[in-house]
């Protein structure tokens, strides 16, 4: 488990200290994909990095386990090192070395001497990664996602229990993104890896994340299961994530109700619900009638899930919204 | 293969007489240029990753050592070579128990040539992405292992291309060496060519240096290419 307790960070520029991190708390826990999502500037890649120590707090204490980190003399801290991976926005390969020697690298680095364990070990993590016919190429030669899968391979070579991922998909295209974030997912899940990682793209968070965090400003302003922060988002800056990641008609937000007769109503499905014909079963109940507004269904991780905004009109509007919640449906009223 | 071409060059350059001297002048040139490439290369190197380390910003920023080195460097690289070579001629007799000749002439083009590379291996570094750095200090790599594994293979090509400047730099500084007695074809050129008006010294010790840089410029230019691999 990560513990961030009361930490912050300020940084000194021209004589004065300028904070990048207001004092937070904050807990990961092991085996979790969690996502810090904030706009540039926000603070999330010093938040990333403190993790690792590559940034040093101004105050408060970072645990790993029950490690805490900054206090860890330099020889301590680079064995701490040895056991984080760490993928980037611009994978940093060593140009001059082929994908296998940077993918030996971080096993050089921590002292294995062994040149046939290191080839074992190559070899197992070209596989996962599917870049077995690239090994004896430069980065230079391979696509922005052969890259990535390389920083994955390297970032994975000493077996560590936490990777960090520093806006890994970024300089990457949509379908590139999708693959590289189902690496990440399947590493997840099979090397019960835990991972953090930071983004700007809902999406990244809604395809891979547990939890995430949400970060406006240096500061922490909505954190929780990716299910509740994206079906649910109180603060506006999450709103806008999540309209972000969503189509402008399945998001409903643009569209003006005012000549809408009804209820406006935005139902979210979780899981087995999505699948379920509840829906149909409670007005045919109640007799209520209703018109779709705007609607999506689409997963959360691995969770299915929907939204539908919906007009209802009817005498029994109300015992049709209890019914729903009764089914395990969300039911809110949205303002007009 | 200058035997049989003998009588073309005596014909072309009537005023040499005597090409074995010319001959032994070209290997002294080689002999001062190999020297003191090889010093000069063993101390810039070092000297260019302690001025990148300690720079702003840079892994072990310390701005009082930075400062000092980088005087240091700038005072001997704006001393014209000529002059620190007279300059240090002390320092040369006490270094290699001569002023004169071969051994005489390294001190001096060392001393000059390795403040001048140090400050290319420093600009070579400072062209090494620092999202590397940052990678290899985020697998717990020791300061070292950046500069031995990271730093120095990454700048490999600006190294070499560094390289071959100063041994370019280098030839020059030999020659104007040989006007005060330290052998080899600016010697020869100095003392036939200059005071004793055989301007056919003058013109063959010329060329053949323009072969040598040329030599030196195209041998430089594979090696960087070579290790360019962007």
């Amino acid at each position: 488990m990560i513990r961030f307790v009361d930490v912050h960070k300020s940084y000194r520029v021209d004589g004065k200290d300028v904070p990048a991190l207001e004092p937070f708390n904050l807990e990961i826990a092991d085996g979790e994909v969690f996502g810090i999502i904030g706009h540039s500037g926000a603070g999330k890649s010093t938040l990333i990095r403190l993790i690792n120590l590559l940034e040093r707090p101004s105050g408060g204490r970072i645990f790993i386990g029950d490690t805490d980190m900054a206090a860890l003399p330099d020889p301590a801290l680079r064995a701490a090192r040895q056991r984080i991976g760490m993928i980037f926005q611009h994978f940093n390969l060593l140009s001059s070395q082929t994908v296998s020697e940077n993918i030996a690298f971080p096993m050089r680095i921590a002292g294995e001497k062994d040149a046939q364990a290191i080839r074992a070990r190559v070899d197992e993590l070209l596989q996962r990664v599917g870049l077995t016919a690239h090994a004896n190429k430069y980065p230079s030669q391979l696509s922005g996602g052969q890259k990535q899968r390389v920083g994955i391979a390297r970032a994975l070579a000493n077996r560590p229990s936490l990777l960090l991922c520093d806006e890994a998909t970024s300089a990457l295209d949509p379908q590139t993104t999708a693959s590289v974030l189902d690496l990440l997912a399947e590493i997840n899940r099979e090397l019960k890896l835990t991972i953090v990682l930071i983004t700007h793209e809902m999406d990244v968070v809604r395809r891979v994340c547990d939890r995430v965090a949400v970060l406006d400003a240096g500061r922490i302003v909505e954190q929780g299961t990716v299910a509740d922060v994206f079906l649910h988002p109180t603060h506006a800056t999450t709103q806008r994530f999540v309209r972000e990641a969503l189509p402008e008609e399945a998001a409903g937000e643009n569209v003006p109700y005012q000549n809408v007769s009804g209820r406006i109503m935005r139902l979210s499905f979780r899981g087995e619900a999505t699948w379920s014909p509840t829906l149909g079963r409670v007005t045919r109940e109640t007799g209520i009638d209703f018109n779709i507004l705007a609607g999506r269904i689409d997963r959360i991780k691995d969770m299915p899930y929907g939204q539908l905004t919906l007009a209802m009109q009817g005498a029994n509007v109300d015992a049709a919204l209890q019914a729903l919640r009764a089914a395990g449906i969300e039911v809110e009223e949205l303002a007009r | 293969m200058i035997a049989t071409h003998l009588p073309l060059l005596q014909t072309l350059f009537p005023n040499i007489d005597d090409w074995g001297e010319l001959g032994q002048a070209c290997i002294d040139t080689l002999l001062m240029l190999g020297g003191s490439l090889l010093l000069t290369v063993a101390i810039g190197l070092p000297l260019g990753v302690l001025l990148f380390l300690t720079g702003k910003n840079q892994l072990h920023a310390m701005p009082k050592l930075y400062g000092a080195l980088s005087l240091v460097v700038n005072v001997l690289r704006s001393i014209p070579f000529i002059i620190l070579m007279i300059v240090l001629m002390p320092v040369t007799y006490f270094l290699v128990g001569t002023k004169l000749g071969i051994r005489g002439a390294i001190p001096p083009l060392v001393i000059g040539a390795a403040p001048f590379f140090a400050r290319l291996v420093e600009t070579a570094l400072r062209e090494v992405e620092h999202g590397v750095i940052e990678a290899s200090q985020a697998m717990g790599a020791t300061t070292w292992q950046i500069v031995r594994h990271v730093l120095l293979p990454e700048a490999r090509a600006s190294l070499w291309a560094g390289v071959t400047v100063t041994a370019i730099a280098l030839v020059g500084y030999t020659a104007m060496g040989g006007a005060i007695g330290a052998g080899g074809l600016g010697d020869l050129a100095y003392r036939y060519g200059y005071l004793s008006y055989k301007s056919d010294y003058m013109v063959v010790t010329v060329l053949l240096l323009i072969v040598l840089v040329q030599l030196l410029q195209m041998l430089g230019d594979r090696i960087v290419t070579h290790y360019s691999r962007r």
